[in-house]
């Protein structure tokens, strides 16, 4: 039942207007960076490359576990990618892996989809390159960096998606910071470490397979430094603030308010039907059955109207 | 087994799937954008909107059931937002007794629940109704007319057209993982391993997936630069939107921007 909130993919309806499109200029800011540098990199070989990428980290996403009672357990794919691939062809390949989510199959919403590239691209990505890159470092090239750091990565990555995604929701004014944060977190730790365990195992079978695809001894491009310090900045900003929000989730509520993120309780133009009463009945009870009805008439008078219509030009 | 069920096109010849694609896309997300704007409480424009998108579903002969059914996807999520009843407002609507708990439901954050329900249930009609009736080389086409870069249209086309092979390729995958996991009668033999170790063997299987992807896709840029690829992505130049499909966008965004404009004076 909870698969839905575990994927963290927003549905459209849950942010506001606002915190929708100002995730969507970031995201597409990112995006149309990372296609640059991608670009540089990899030159012609990009676009298969990163399309075929895409497509298996769809699939592979398909590759299930059974947990317990039913429940199962698959991967999500941004640190395994960006483990594999550097930050930002990781950036990519997970944008295209959730446009086509959302877009084909309504996994996430289109307005939302801003939302959820930021949360499982951005997010997913930049954590999932600070953490691995520098237990790599600390680890100096050594085999336990690679398994270490893939799990640590997978973990921190998921999790703090997560919050991400909680906040989001509070500052939407759909979901209170102080139900929503601990909500989020609780069910993703335990999905972090499913996917750690996923990440080590794919890890571990291309650290047999084909080792030069882990780049063991090869020091990270200097550009990636960047996306170290904005994954650096991103969990900062995240593991501080929510426990922060969800302690005075009010907090954040009045920040909403004063930004104008929430559909503030203004005080309408002009009262059509003055407290939800339809016109010229008295009783109050009555008057509210009456307008529901007129509302459901009103609906299935257009779609009759239309199947009507289109039975005359048939025939 | 092959997984072309995947794929939510249905074809068809109804208005709404010979409606230009680029228009059909804008007009989608014009409708989400409008629900999205929507006041909370505007019940009627909401009823409206349903009977749009009630009647977009009826011409396009694709079955009112069958979207319901696929819209019930987003359903779970409203778990997320199911707390705002109890936490937004003042005027209390009903009261809970769970143990010694009192808990209040406030009016207020109840029409905010169900606003968030209708709207979310609305949205993914459109999108529903966009991705039935839309092939994807049309769609591809509808990203480039909204100015989606051309580098990852290119991108997305590719992962289309491999998405199914690669899918096929996972459930071979899991079919092997079936056929080795037999469970013996005789009780000395245990089937299976511990939950990490069924996780590791499945990131295993991940792993060979990703491996199997990266060397399928040196075979297809060899297969493309054999046939003149050189790194330049040259898309068929497509027509331009004919005037009548101008002026159903225009109609649609008209009827939208206008019920949006009384939600927002009556109910804003």
């Amino acid at each position: 039942m909870f698969f839905s909130v575990a994927r963290m993919h927003i549905p459209d309806g849950f942010l506001s207007t606002m915190v929708a499109l100002i995730l969507w200029v970031i995201s597409i800011a990112v995006i149309a960076v990372s296609l640059r540098r991608v670009g540089r990199d990899l030159g012609e070989h990009q676009v298969p490359l990163m399309g075929v990428l895409a497509a298996a980290i769809f699939a592979g996403q398909m590759l299930n576990f059974s947990i317990t009672g039913g429940t199962s357990g698959h991967l999500l794919g941004a640190a395994l990618a960006t483990s594999l691939m550097g930050p930002w062809a990781a950036i990519i390949i997970m944008t295209c892996v959730v446009s086509i989510q959302a877009l084909i199959f309504q996994d996430g919403g289109l307005l939302a989809l801003g939302a959820n590239l930021f949360n499982m691209a951005i997010i997913g990505v930049s954590v999932s390159y600070l953490v691995y890159s520098s237990i790599k470092n600390i680890s100096r090239g050594k085999t336990w960096g690679i398994f270490v750091g893939g799990f640590l990565a997978a973990w921190f990555s998921v999790m703090i998606a997560s919050l991400g995604c909680a906040l989001e929701l509070a500052l939407s004014g759909t979901s209170p910071a102080n139900i929503a944060v601990p909500a989020m977190g609780g069910i993703h730790f335990l999905i972090g470490i499913g996917e750690g365990l996923l990440t080590v195992g794919a890890l571990a079978f291309l650290y047999s397979a084909r080792r030069d695809l882990l780049h063991l001894d090869q020091p990270a491009p200097a550009g990636n430094k960047i996306v170290w310090v904005g994954g650096l900045i991103i969990a900062g900003l995240l593991v501080m603030l929510s426990p922060l929000a969800s302690a005075h989730p009010d907090g954040l509520e009045w920040v909403a308010e004063q930004k104008g993120f929430l559909d503030a309780a203004r005080e309408p133009v002009y009262n059509l039907i003055p407290d939800y009463i339809f016109p010229g009945i008295s009783n109050e009870a009555m008057a509210t059955i009456v307008a529901g009805f007129a509302g459901l008439f009103l609906v299935f008078g257009v779609a009759l109207a239309v199947a009507l219509l289109r039975r005359t030009k048939k025939g | 087994m092959h997984i072309h069920y995947l794929d939510p096109y249905h074809p068809g010849t109804s208005p709404v799937h010979i409606l230009d694609p680029r228009i059909k896309l804008v007009l989608a997300l014009a409708y989400i954008l409008t629900t999205a704007l929507t006041p909370i409480a505007a019940w009627p424009i909401y009823i409206l909107l349903y009977s749009i998108i009630l009647s977009v579903e009826i011409i396009s002969q694709l079955g009112v059931w069958p979207i319901l059914k696929r819209a019930a996807l987003a359903l779970p999520f409203i778990l997320a937002a199911l707390p705002v009843i109890f936490t937004v407002g003042e005027s209390s609507l009903f009261t809970i007794q769970i143990g010694s708990l009192n808990v209040t439901g406030y009016t207020e954050g109840f029409e905010r629940f169900i606003s968030v329900a209708l709207k979310s249930w609305l949205s993914i009609q459109a999108a529903i109704v966009l991705a039935v009736s839309t092939s994807f080389p049309d769609l591809l086409k509808a990203m480039r007319f909204i100015h989606i870069p051309r580098l990852l249209v290119a991108i997305f086309g590719l992962m289309w057209r491999y998405l199914f092979v690669l899918v096929d390729e996972a459930l071979r995958l899991m079919r092997a993982r079936a056929a080795r996991s037999g469970i013996s009668p005789e009780s000395e033999y245990k089937a299976g391993g511990k939950l990490t170790w069924r996780a590791c063997v499945t990131g295993g299987m991940t792993g060979n997936l990703f491996l199997r992807a990266y060397e399928r896709s040196d075979r297809i840029y060899m297969a493309m630069l054999s046939r003149g690829y050189d790194g330049e992505i040259r898309a068929q130049s497509v027509a331009p939107v004919n005037p009548v499909s101008w002026m159903m966008l225009g109609f649609g965004l008209f009827a939208m921007i206008s019920l949006l404009f009384f939600g927002l004076i009556f109910w804003g």
